[in-house]
C-alpha cells in the first residue's frame, strides 16, 4: 500500500503540483485532475520536472479533463498513465492514504 | 457625441477549473451588445480557453469553447493572444481555434482574428484601451 497524491490546480498558476512533487515520497503515486492535467502536457516550462517525477513515483492524469480541455493523449508525457474515473477509484482503493494538494 | 469605449478582457484563466473563463465570455457578448469597441487578449493560462477540440461530455459541465468562434457575429474585431504565454505551455497557434469575422455593412471578411503577438505588443494594446476588464 501506498500514499495517493492529488492535485487540481494548474502548475502554471500554483505551486501546488511543485510542492506535491518536491514533498512526495519514491514510490508514491499522483493524479492530476481538473487544471493539473496541464501539468501532463509535453514541452511545457514544467514539463522536465514532472518526466523526472515519473521516474521514482507513478504520476497519472484524469482523461476526461483532458478531452474537456481539447488535450489529446499524445500531448501527454511519455510515462504519465492516463486513468478514467474507475482508475480513480481503483487508485484510491490500492491507497492507504490520500493526500490533497489543494 | 461618441459614446463608444475601447474594451479590453484580459484573460488569465483557465477553462472549467474556475468560472472566470465563462464569466468574461458573458461579459464580452453584454459588452458587444452595447455597440462598444471590444476586443479581447488571453494571457496566461488563458490561453488554454481557445485551445481546439473541447469536449466537456465526461465531466458534466457545459462546454462553452464554441461561442468563442461566434464572436466575429457580435463585432469583436480582435483576439490576442500572448506569445510568451502559449511557448511557455506548449502550444501553437495551430492549437487555436480560428475565429472568423465580417462586416455586414461594407461585407469586408477576415478570415481568423485570432492574432498571436508579442510582449511589446500586449503592452501597447493595454495602454490604447480605455477600460481593462480583468479575468
Amino acid at each position: 500500500m501506498s500514499e495517493l497524491h492529488t492535485v487540481n490546480k494548474s502548475p502554471f498558476e500554483k505551486n501546488s503540483l511543485e510542492t506535491c512533487l518536491r514533498l512526495s515520497k519514491a514510490g508514491s503515486s499522483i493524479l492530476l485532475y481538473e487544471d493539473a492535467v496541464y501539468g501532463a502536457l509535453k514541452n511545457t516550462v514544467i514539463t522536465d520536472l514532472v518526466s523526472s517525477a515519473a521516474g521514482d513515483r507513478k504520476v497519472y492524469v484524469l482523461e476526461p479533463d483532458l478531452k474537456a480541455r481539447g488535450l489529446s493523449a499524445d500531448r501527454v508525457i511519455e510515462g504519465v498513465e492516463m486513468v478514467d474515473y474507475a482508475g480513480f477509484v481503483d487508485l484510491v482503493d490500492a491507497s492507504n492514504k490520500v493526500q490533497a494538494w489543494v | 457625441m461618441s459614446d463608444t469605449k475601447k474594451f479590453m478582457f484580459l484573460n488569465r484563466r483557465a477553462p472549467y477549473g474556475t468560472i472566470h473563463a465563462w464569466e468574461s465570455l458573458e461579459v464580452v457578448l453584454i459588452a458587444a451588445a452595447f455597440e462598444q469597441e471590444v476586443s479581447l487578449m488571453f494571457v496566461d493560462d488563458g490561453v488554454f480557453e481557445l485551445v481546439k477540440g473541447q469536449d466537456t461530455s465526461e465531466i458534466g459541465m457545459k462546454n462553452f469553447s464554441p461561442t468563442y468562434r461566434t464572436l466575429g457575429d457580435y463585432e469583436v474585431r480582435h483576439m490576442y493572444v500572448d506569445k510568451a504565454s502559449l511557448e511557455a505551455r506548449g502550444l501553437t497557434a495551430e492549437d487555436l481555434v480560428e475565429v472568423e469575422w465580417e462586416d455586414w455593412e461594407t461585407e469586408e471578411t477576415v478570415d481568423n482574428i485570432v492574432e498571436v503577438v508579442d510582449s511589446d505588443k500586449v503592452v501597447e494594446l493595454m495602454e490604447e484601451s480605455d477600460v481593462v476588464f480583468s479575468f
